[in-house]
């Protein structure tokens, strides 16, 4: 049978690099590179007195900084099966309730605090609902988006919370640099390295693939998917939490408008990244990738003083493309 | 070899398993010593799979104790299971495309330290457990996805032995395998019983079972008939005897006239799909009953689904009417007056929420509608003339599709065909799901249908049924057209017979 034979054939020795990318599991991401390098060719052209400027390379990373930390949580959520629309949403709430005058009254540190629990608390009503509940992640995470922007807006009253001078330390994050990068680059690094070894090196990561791959096969292997779910959904939460943290010290504010749409960003981000939308398959790396060309395109559109209109079509086209070319990737095995 | 002396590793008495509608499992008992190669027999629907998804925990019984070292074990979960010993092969992969072959092999009970995988230790231990397979080309690392079908089952196998079990269950593993392939598969249980390992051999194909089985258990109907024959001396009829024969004859209707004079429908040239079936050839004529019969996986539906256009011959053709149809095109195949039954109606045919008015007239819809308006009142009408036609129940077009019975079901889509003017029916396991006393009624109507004018290719798993309602059979094993006779000429153990002697030795 031909099966058989083809089974018997030695694999190609791969040479030294091509080993190295395929050990990370990330070949696949070469398209993604090339059009950073070109996105960056394009700047360097278009404005050679702007684009290449530290403060510009700093003001794209700060800004790849809040949809960054997102993504991670997305990327986990999408890869295990799922959909997290609610991420925008939440990173809202969490910024609102931080800034509160009752929070405030503790200081930075339960600040911080408040956003994360605020986040993964809401991510953990997203898993229960969707595990347990037996909803929807679709529906689910589009209640509470919908019902968390509402929260948000009820506990600011629809007004933007001022950071107090007391707290400046959460403002901090942003003004202090550290190699010439200000501090929440650092936590959108640390926030991304942990998901890469989380995703990658841990059985918590491996199962994730396997939930969202195949979940029959998951259950048979002795998985307990309802925990997993649940915990990926939290996960998440607990990221728009940390997002939340970065948002509010690049502005300085908690408010109901923060985040508006990242969903959309962040999903696109992971898909351009290689991650299938059905589950099951997906990189980490990619998705990094995806946000910071996103941000480029941003980034160059502003520098080159074009419309928004013109960046979010711009925006649409990249996602067709790249899923198009990753369809016929996936045709043609490497 | 087990010893007749030595007591039972695992006992399973009086197994009963309930799903809605189905008693799956009514009453089986299962005995299996340690180091032996026990087989489990049986047609399809006696109840095999769900019996090694209770022993591997998959299902919970209603009733019956399962014992393993004399211990009674209540497995909660699959891990419970596999914790006391028991590893399954399960028919249907049960692997994750996007993970790699080591991955696989170790999901859930993965090599790692304090929750970080140990990926060395991994994929050194799965490149081990390739070589003693007889596999180690396959590299740990590669995506399972990327693996041929035989490559998937090597890795399946491997997760199995990963468990360092005592009871091995293979649900049919020689399925997608190769000659050279199952002499392998046989050189590792005979490894695994000489160590202890008890291992429940699945596979239809008696020849096998005469090669690597020490004693055979079957199934029929949900109830184990016979526990304790020897895999190597009892003869074959007295296996098939066993296998055969129901507690409920169906009431078939009498057959057609001979169809020796009227026109020819359709014609199958030669058709071939390549690693599915090759050569296949056969005519029906108008009024004709033709049925495929034949192991799942030996090509049946494959052949049906080229028929119909769902998938794109290799080589040869198919005529309608003396003319070629365009291969690959369910279109054509529709326009050249073919009707598909398919197998999962409620998947691929019915809108459950619909109207049964609604679920008829879906693929004619075009004879209503005046410039874009359904004309309801004809729609109504001629939805009520069919239900009248074939005895619908209950007969009101405006009812949900879904609160029908399985039978009722499958009128609805012979209904929405019939409207069309069919030429060609083709009927894939038509009476799964449907319980037993509608069946009678459904062989009716489809016989009903053939007095029409009307030729009907049907297949089905259940040889009796081939053989009550079909005019002719064509026997298919392993993608080859075998035999052809008319219904009157064969009875169901020797269909059985020449589906199930394995060619694989």
């Amino acid at each position: 049978m031909s099966d058989a034979t083809s089974l018997k054939k030695a694999p190609a020795p791969a040479n030294g690099t091509r080993r190295v990318w395929q050990g990370m599991g990330e070949v696949r991401h070469v398209g993604l590179v090339v059009a950073l390098v070109l996105l960056a060719i394009v700047g360097l052209i278009t404005e050679p007195d702007n684009f290449a400027t530290s403060s510009n390379v700093v003001g794209i990373l700060a800004l790849a900084s809040t949809i960054g930390v997102i993504t991670v949580g997305m990327t986990f959520v999408i890869i295990g099966g799922g959909i997290d629309l609610s991420v925008g949403a939440l990173m809202a709430l969490a910024s609102v309730w931080a800034t509160t005058v009752a929070t405030q009254s503790y200081g930075p540190w339960v600040m911080a605090l408040c956003a994360i629990l605020v986040g993964a608390g809401a991510g953990l009503v997203n898993g229960l609902l969707i595990s347990y509940g037996r909803l929807v992640p679709f529906i689910a995470t589009l209640a509470m988006l919908v019902a968390a922007r509402g929260l948000a807006q009820r506990m600011s009253d629809r007004k933007t919370q001022l950071i107090r001078p007391e707290n400046d330390a959460i403002e901090a994050l942003s003004t202090t640099k550290v190699l010439g990068l200000p501090l929440v680059v650092f936590i959108f690094a640390a926030v991304a390295v942990a998901g890469w070894v989380l995703l990658n090196r841990t059985t918590f990561g491996r199962r994730t693939f396997a939930v969202g791959g195949n979940p029959e096969a998951a259950r048979l292997a002795g998985i307990n998917i309802r925990r997993h779910t649940l915990a990926l959904y939290a996960l998440s939460g607990l990221c728009c939490g940390i997002a939340a943290i970065i948002i509010m010290a690049r502005t300085t504010t908690g408010s109901s408008t923060h985040g508006d749409l990242y969903e959309l960003d962040a999903i696109a981000a992971v898909i351009i990244g290689g991650t299938l939308l059905t589950g099951g398959r997906g990189t980490l790396l990619g998705s990094i990738l995806g946000v910071l060309v996103f941000t480029l395109i941003t980034n160059l559109f502003i520098l080159n003083g074009l419309q928004t209109s013109d960046q979010l079509i711009a925006k649409g086209v990249i996602i067709v493309i790249a899923v198009l070319l990753q369809r016929r990737g996936l045709r043609t095995p490497t | 070899m087990g010893q007749a002396t030595s007591p039972p590793l695992l006992r399973m008495r009086g197994i009963v398993k309930q799903f809605p509608g189905v008693r799956a499992l009514d009453g089986v008992d299962l005995e299996v010593r340690a180091g032996e190669v026990h087989c489990l027999l049986g047609q399809n629907g006696a109840g095999k799979s769900t019996l090694i998804k209770v022993l591997a925990g998959a299902h919970r019984p209603d009733q019956g104790e399962i014992e393993l070292d004399g211990e009674p074990q209540r497995f909660a979960d699959p891990t419970a299971a596999m914790r006391a010993g028991i590893a399954t092969i399960y028919q249907e992969l049960d692997l994750v495309a996007g993970l790699s072959v080591a991955d696989n092999i170790f999901l859930g009970h993965e090599r790692a330290r304090w929750g970080f995988t140990r990926r060395g230790e991994g994929e050194k231990a799965a490149r081990e457990l390739m070589g003693r397979l007889g596999h180690p080309e396959i590299p740990p690392r590669r995506e399972v996805g990327r693996l041929p079908a035989a490559g998937q089952q090597v890795v399946s196998m491997a997760r199995a032995l990963s468990h360092d079990a005592r009871l091995i269950v293979m649900d049919e593993p020689s399925a997608a395998l190769a000659h050279d392939e199952v002499e392998n598969l046989f050189r590792i249980i005979r490894e695994l019983t000489a160590a202890g390992v008890a291992v429940v051999y699945i596979s239809h194909r008696l020849a096998e079972i005469r090669e690597i089985g020490d004693r055979v258990t079957v199934l029929k109907d949900g109830r184990s008939v016979a526990g304790n024959l020897p895999a190597r001396t009892t003869p074959t009829s007295q296996v098939v005897a066993l296998m055969t024969g129901r507690d409920v004859e169906y009431a078939f209707p009498d057959p057609g006239e001979p169809a020796d004079d009227r026109a020819e429908v359709l014609r199958v040239e030669n058709l071939s799909l390549k690693g599915a079936f090759e050569n296949v050839s056969f005519s029906i004529r108008g009024g004709e009953i033709v049925g495929l019969a034949g192991l799942v996986g030996a090509g049946r539906s494959e052949i049906l689904e080229t028929i119909y256009g769902a998938r794109r011959p290799t080589s040869g053709r198919v005529l309608m009417e003396g003319r070629p149809v365009r291969p690959g095109d369910t279109g054509a195949a529709v326009r050249r007056g073919m009707g598909l039954a398919p197998e999962e109606r409620k998947s691929q045919a019915l809108l459950l929420n619909e109207t049964v008015a609604a679920n008829i007239s879906l693929a004619g819809l075009g004879r209503y509608a005046k410039a874009g308006w359904l004309d309801r009142r004809r729609e109504q009408a001629d939805a009520h003339a069919q239900i009248e036609a074939l005895d619908i129940r209950p007969a009101d077009p405006r009812r949900q599709v879904k609160t029908l019975s399985g039978g009722n079901q499958q009128k609805v889509i012979l209904a929405r065909w019939l409207l069309n003017g069919r030429k060609l029916l083709i009927l894939d396991e038509p009476t799964r799901g449907v319980d037993v006393g509608a069946r009678a009624e459904l062989y009716g109507v489809v016989r009903r249908l053939a007095n029409q004018g009307i030729a009907v290719l049907l297949v089905s798993s259940e040889v009796p049924e081939v053989l009550g309602l079909a005019d002719r059979v064509l026997v298919i094993r392993e993608g080859h057209l075998i035999h052809e006779a008319p219904a009157s000429e064969l009875d169901e153990s020797r269909v059985l017979n020449m589906i199930m002697e394995g060619s694989a030795l």
